[in-house]
């Protein structure tokens, strides 16, 4: 059960390729493959720890206010974030910027606690939160890595290509977030779209 | 006078909220299949951010001095509040006006546009003036690339293309070739 809830997250709802959420760092701070993965560890962090809370206080959350009271609990865990970041990685802090700050209005997380840990008790909201950030993670990292290797010919800052690569920089500016994910996107309709096509037949013959 | 400028034109097509910094993503993909819609849209963008500006400036002068960790926290309750109370009060005072913006304005307030204008503005070090201008020119810039975006997809409606491409992807790629558009505008200031 809790295996399920967790691997929905992973594929089939993936936060990014299939519910378009939380476009905003996805696209914003993945011109490498290392700040995508900080930024995907923070939003982990972020989900997980809120989720955990709403799911335990769901039952003394007024319904009239829980909206606030979600966004007041997903703010604290945010400044936690940005603090430790800026205590023990001030360089990755400086690169994401106040993209860590924003992570408060990726719509992902308000989602996630209205959807279900404001319904459902600690370990499956548990289980829910990490498979959606995993999935979160798994996509930014997707983005960053083909910006990084087209846009700079490394990745993790280790070149790939050798000397003679031409960098398409355009990839590492702002467009190239745009076509990174709008490709990716097709790329993922179409696994969808075969794997459906696959079953139909099946059941045809 | 020419800071002004500066700052105004800065947010406004060089360092485009929407098409630069990717923020406001979620209506800029979802709300503009029609241009009227997402024209208005970016009225209620302008409206918003002018509040959240004043707001911000008036924390960071009086409230966050004594209690920096708080910033977020503040930052966003008090902007949607305050958005709550100028609804009422638009509603009261200029229906025409209240009737136009509609329903975006809630929806606006948890738009990470918003909090990033409230962000980058305090970064940024900005005053009074300047805040308000940066929110105009910051809003000007989103209803520019939702208008842009909006008009486009209205002409690809009537065009055969395969579903496979069809929805976001599209949207993205269309989005992009704007975004790379709009990237000859750094040229702007490069020569002063």
């Amino acid at each position: 059960m809790s295996a399920e809830e967790f691997l929905k997250g992973l594929w089939k709802e993936n936060p990014v390729f299939v519910a378009v959420l939380g476009m905003c760092p996805a696209l914003a701070v993945t011109n490498s493959a290392i700040n995508a993965l900080a930024m995907g560890l923070a939003t982990t962090f972020v989900l997980v720890s809120s989720s955990l809370l709403v799911s335990l206080f769901r039952n003394i959350i007024p319904k009239q206010v829980r909206i606030t009271a979600y966004i007041v609990i997903i703010a604290t865990f945010v400044t936690v974030v940005d603090f430790l970041l800026a205590a023990y990685t001030p360089v990755v802090h400086k690169e994401l910027g106040a993209f860590i700050a924003l992570i408060v209005v990726n719509c992902l997380i308000l989602g996630r606690q209205e959807a279900f840990a404001s319904k459902n008790r600690a370990g499956l909201a548990l289980a829910d939160a990490l498979g959606m950030s995993f999935g979160f993670t798994f996509a930014l990292l997707c983005i960053g890595v083909i910006r990084e290797v087209l846009g700079n010919g490394s990745l993790f800052g280790i070149g790939v290509f050798g000397e003679g690569y031409e960098p398409w920089v355009i990839m590492i500016l702002p467009p190239g977030g745009f076509f990174a994910l709008g490709f990716l996107l097709l790329a993922f309709n179409g696994v969808t779209e075969r794997r459906k096509n696959k079953a139909k037949l099946k059941d045809l013959n | 006078m020419e800071n002004l400028i500066w700052i105004f034109v800065s947010a406004l097509l060089v360092n485009n909220f929407t098409l630069s910094y990717f923020l406001g993503l979620c209506p800029f993909l979802g709300v503009t299949s029609r241009l009227e819609t997402a024209f208005r849209l970016g009225l209620a963008n302008i409206f918003v951010m002018v509040i959240t500006a004043i707001c911000s400036y008036a924390l960071n002068t009086w409230v966050l001095p004594y209690a920096p960790y708080l910033r977020l926290i503040t930052f966003i309750i008090v902007i949607a509040s305050s958005v709550q109370f100028v609804e009422m009060a638009v509603k009261k005072l200029s229906p025409e006006l209240f009737k136009a913006l509609g329903i975006f304005l809630p929806l606006i307030t948890t738009n990470c546009a918003i909090l990033g204008l409230a962000l980058f503005a305090t970064n940024k070090g900005y005053g009074f003036v300047e805040g308000i201008v940066y929110a105009l020119g910051a809003g000007g810039g989103v209803t520019l690339a939702l208008a842009l975006l909006a008009s486009i997809r209205e002409e690809t409606r009537l065009m055969d293309i395969p579903d496979l491409v069809k929805g976001t992807a599209l949207n993205l790629i269309i989005a992009g070739i704007i975004s790379m558009a709009f990237m000859g505008f750094a040229g702007l200031f490069s020569a002063t």
